[in-house]
């Protein structure tokens, strides 16, 4: 797909993948900071997967669980790959270097793939929440950067600007957040008066 | 074709989780798009507009989830 895409214009290109980002990364941001302040449960991976393993065992006495497999893997496998190949589009369209995110995300796979296996325990640890928080800013960003760079806003700064509107973000989520815990702290107080 | 369904489902969940989100980011798009490519505004009203709206948008959609808790 390297030189299919090569011939569509760049500002096209940057304006698709920039509104994709946006709603991509807003939805991340919004459900980040929602769990951040409570209104969503954090997701537990460790639960996640004893449920999905529950649920596999219930579907395979049912006599249809290769047909369930299949759909499972095949769900699993579309939804991962088209967020890898999203990704590289987004990331490698910017300045031509498709071959080089996709390379890069080949490299993250076998390094995730070694670290997972390496570290499977004390990986449920790690605040999944702060992760995809983080990963919901900067596609937010990013969006915001490459849309405006498809209608032909002048960033100031060019590709720095977007540092500042990832710090812009962020302060608007974190501020969000503290907001947010201190109005249902309000509520909770006024509750048991 | 229930798992093509499914499939599509799940693709369009990647992008849409709250409507009105996906719906005000869009037409907030469409119109900082139709004031640069008809209107000629300046390129820095763009760019702020785009990144202002999308903060309020954000910061609507939060506050209606929490308050529906």
């Amino acid at each position: 797909m390297g030189p299919l895409l090569g011939l569509i214009p760049i500002h096209v290109m940057q304006y698709v993948i920039g509104v994709l980002l946006i709603l991509f990364g807003m939805r991340w941001l919004r459900k980040a900071i929602l769990r951040s302040v409570g209104v969503v449960a954090l997701h537990d991976e460790e639960r996640a997967f004893a449920e999905e393993t529950e649920e596999s065992q219930r579907r395979a006495r049912d006599q249809r669980a290769d047909y369930l497999a299949g759909i499972a893997a095949f769900k699993a496998v579309l939804l991962e790959g088209v967020e890898v190949v999203f990704i590289v589009i987004a990331v490698g369209t910017a300045h031509q270097m498709t071959g080089y995110a996709a390379l890069g995300a080949l490299a993250a796979a076998i390094l995730v793939l070694a670290v997972g296996f390496a570290l499977r325990r004390p990986l449920s640890q790690v605040p999944e929440n702060a992760l995809k928080f983080v990963v919901g800013l900067m596609l937010t960003a990013f969006g915001v950067f490459w849309t405006g760079e498809g209608i032909g806003v002048e960033w100031p700064g060019a590709d720095l600007s977007l540092i500042g509107i990832f710090l812009f973000f962020t302060a608007v989520a974190l501020a969000l957040v503290r907001v947010l815990k201190r109005s249902a702290a309000i509520d909770q107080a006024e509750v048991a008066r | 074709m229930n798992m093509l369904r499914l499939a599509f489902r799940e693709i369009v969940g990647m992008f849409v989780d709250d409507g009105a989100l996906a719906l005000q980011s869009l037409l907030l798009i469409a119109v900082v798009t139709i004031a640069v490519e008809v209107l000629a505004a300046p390129s820095g009203w763009a760019g702020a507009a785009l990144i202002g709206g999308c903060a309020a948008i954000l910061a609507s959609s939060v506050y209606r989830a929490a308050r529906r808790r």
